[in-house]
């Protein structure tokens, strides 16, 4: 019996002392030879056929201009896997990795799971802004460390049915909420308890109406210059969530408009409600209009920025960005080949522009958004793009968990179960600070 | 003497020799992972950079401070009451029905163990699609009717029943245990009970019963840890009604709707995978693992105190 006790705790301290050596990162000096026959892996997230025959056109470019560098593509990949993967390691582990989401960028560069790309950035000569535009150098490092480039951009703006704008007798498109609230209130059509037709679907579960979309119509400002977070203390916030529960109530109420989004198809299907008529104006990017025509819709779609608080109307014309994020794994022995494919993917003019045709997304340098060869449909965003007063979400150590506590509290609200919107908003602040410190 | 011990020692390594494909398997799927979940719970890691201590901080985080834990531990208390319950009633009345089946019984078996063999998710998503409050069939019956049409999977207080309701439609695996242990039970003794003059329930109450009460507590015992670890379910239809993919600036909320999905096991995951935080996705482990000892414990005393009474 003695002996098998001493067996279990030996097992137990061999686990123990192996558990303690697990998984520890230990980043490689990038000292491989970049111009010797070398293969490296590209994970990505895209998986439309359209999207995948974008990205292996970029590649064959890439793979023209360094014929020594040999890419194999991995696509569909979401940031779990991503984080997983590199946590895992080994020979099958990815060299260059690109994330749909902006959210993860903290984690990512905090957690060193992405190398840092300044000395790679500083060797090539290239300089941040004249490359790209300021929100995108910000959305893409983390507290001064830059471990990722944008790869195309994200822009939100307004969709609108000009079939239904016409039959309502509208002419153009609300530059202020205040006309956007009387706008979705014409176009909205009664049927029973529900309707034939919503202006627009202001709850937070109504795909990209999220607190976060709609709060950077007002600049928000996240976190203090100390890393706590500041939602009481912007009047931002409290101005958004007041507006959109303004609107939830003209519009019907939050269960009525509730069960009637209970109706709605998927978000990326054909029968998004705004390809079905359900409602006639949307937040949405610039990929809707490509998703739209691809769903067979038969009215014409008009695009215009989001409008703005009637306080800032000189502000038309801005919107909230994001975009997708590409990295060098930190674990990869690969880094100067790796950040050649890096390089040519978000610096080279021709590749971005050639991308962003061909999957209906906004180009992410400041020479590719002036670039000739952009297509028509990308014309708006383009400018909501480069809008001084365009902005994001900030990275945060724990990824994006300060949104979904925002989101949280504004389901809270939209529902009626705030009855102090400020106490609220302050005891939010508290979360976001618990779960920042459990992050740090 | 030397000899004596020496034949001790020998007979204890070929003890060891024949335990050791046990030991092995126990040491490297239980106690390590065990082990290694405690020593991470008293550890900030994030899978990158080496583990640091911190003490309770991870305990107090989860049980204090992490606003998700509460409402799914709760969520998962009332699965363990009501869906556990449920199952093995519905599983041991059908049992029951189709024993007594005259002709037809093989259709009927097929027709119940088949939804058994459904992948989770794609059953998961025919419900979501069945039950939508605005489009969904049943609704529309349930109106025509003139019956209230409840929100389902889009219901706080609806989500969960619906999600019993896909567990009592897959209830093939119990249905099958059940009517073995039922053909199981000796034909003499209804016989003899029904001389003495009992009746459908008393036969069932003081023949049936206690033949099967074995297999009623591994069906409680493994519907109980079955529970615990229920994940794919709950994850599934909370997005399917939400209809919120994911995307950047659209964080995707656990428990869809108001946390009234959330189990332990999601946070598990979105505590570790999501957030990097290893330590207090080993914390939720642990209550996991020690609500699993207690409940089994409970079960397994309760049954034995029963049958020596």
């Amino acid at each position: 019996m003695q002996s098998f006790t001493r067996a279990v705790i030996g097992t137990a301290a061999v686990a123990l002392l192996a558990t303690a050596c697990t998984g520890t990162s230990n980043a490689p000096q990038a000292d491989d030879d970049a111009t010797k026959d070398v293969s490296i892996t590209f994970w990505h997230g895209w998986s439309a056929p359209g999207e995948a025959a974008a990205i292996a056109a970029d590649v064959k470019a890439f793979e023209a201009k360094h014929p020594n560098i040999h890419v194999k593509v991995v696509g569909n990949i979401n940031d779990d896997k991503i984080k997983q993967a590199l946590r895992a390691g080994g020979a099958n582990a990815p060299d260059v990795v690109s994330s749909f989401t902006t959210d993860n960028v903290g984690t990512f560069c905090a957690s060193n799971v992405f190398t840092d790309l300044k000395p790679f950035l500083d060797r090539s000569g290239i300089e941040l802004d004249t490359t790209f535009p300021k929100p995108l150098q910000d959305y893409t490092q983390f507290q001064g460390k830059r471990c990722t480039l944008p790869l195309l951009n994200d822009a939100y703006g307004l969709y609108y049915n000009k079939t239904a704008f016409k039959a309502a007798g509208i002419t153009a498109p609300p530059k202020t909420l205040s006309e956007f609230d009387a706008v979705a209130k014409k176009l909205t059509k009664v049927k029973g308890d529900s309707y034939s037709q919503l202006g627009f679907m202001p709850n937070f579960h109504g795909y990209e109406s999220t607190a976060t979309h709609f709060a950077a119509l007002w600049n928000p400002t996240y976190f203090t210059p100390g890393g706590k977070s500041n939602l009481a203390k912007d009047p931002a916030f409290a101005a958004m969530l007041t507006w959109q529960k303004g609107l939830v109530e003209q519009l019907g109420g939050f269960a009525k408009l509730e069960k009637y989004r209970a109706t709605f198809g998927d978000e990326f299907g054909a029968k998004n409600p705004f390809h079905t008529g359900q409602v006639a104006m949307t937040m949405d990017g610039e990929w809707r209009l490509g998703m739209a025509r691809e769903a067979g819709v038969t009215f014409d779609i008009g695009v215009a920025p989001f409008p703005v608080p009637d306080a800032q109307a000189d502000s038309y014309g801005k919107g909230y960005l994001s975009g997708t994020v590409i990295g060098i794994a930190g674990t990869s022995q690969k880094q100067n080949a790796a950040w050649e494919l890096v390089k040519f993917m978000t610096t080279d003019t021709d590749a971005v522009v050639s991308f962003a045709n061909a999957i209906h997304n906004v180009p992410s340098t400041l020479d590719a958004l002036k670039s000739p060869a952009l297509t028509a449909d990308l014309k708006p965003f383009i400018g909501i793009a480069q809008h001084a007063k365009s902005n994001t979400t900030p990275a945060s150590p724990n990824g994006g968990a300060y949104q979904l506590t925002l989101q949280d509290f504004g389901y809270a609200h939209e529902a009626g179960k705030v009855p102090d919107l400020a106490a609220g908003l302050a005891k939010t602040d508290e979360q976001i600070d618990k779960d920042l410190a459990q992050a740090k | 003497m030397t000899s004596l011990r020496q034949k001790h020692r020998t007979e204890t390594l070929r003890n060891l020799a024949f335990l050791s494909p046990w030991l092995i398997g126990v040491s490297v799927f239980f106690l390590y992972p065990l082990v290694s979940t405690v020593y991470f719970s008293f550890m900030k890691y994030d899978g990158f950079t080496p583990p640091t201590w911190t003490g309770w901080k991870n305990w107090q985080y989860v049980f204090t401070d992490y606003p998700f834990f509460w409402p799914a531990l709760r969520n998962t208390l009332w699965l363990v009451v009501v869906m556990v319950t449920l199952r093995v009633v519905f599983g041991l009345g059908i049992g029951l029905l189709i024993t007594k089946v005259k002709t037809g019984a093989g259709f009927f078996r097929t027709a119940f163990y088949l939804p058994y063999l459904a992948p989770p998710v794609a059953a998961t998503m025919a419900f979501a699609f069945l039950l939508n409050p605005g489009t969904g069939p049943v609704n529309s019956i349930l109106g025509s009717i003139g019956l209230p049409q409840p929100g389902w999977f889009n219901d706080p207080a609806w989500s969960k029943p619906a999600l019993t309701m896909l567990a009592l439609w897959g209830i093939g695996d119990l249905m099958v245990i059940f009517m073995a242990s039922l053909l199981d039970v000796p034909q003499e003794q209804y016989e003899a009970a029904s001389l003495d003059g009992a009746g459908a329930w008393q036969r069932f109450r003081y023949v049936t019963l206690p033949n099967i009460s074995p297999i009623v507590l591994f069906a409680v015992v493994t519907g109980v840890i079955q529970t615990m670890q229920y994940y794919t379910q709950p994850l599934v239809a909370g997005k399917v009604a939400s209809g919120v993919i994911g995307g950047a600036g659209q964080q995707f909320e656990p428990g869809y709707p108001d946390k009234s999905t959330l189990t332990l096991p999601q946070l598990v995951y979105h505590l570790g995978f999501q957030r990097f935080d290893t330590g207090g996705a080993s914390v939720i482990a642990l209550v996991l693992f020690a609500l699993a000892m207690v409940f089994t414990a409970f079960l397994m005393r309760s049954m034995s105190e029963r049958s020596v009474a």
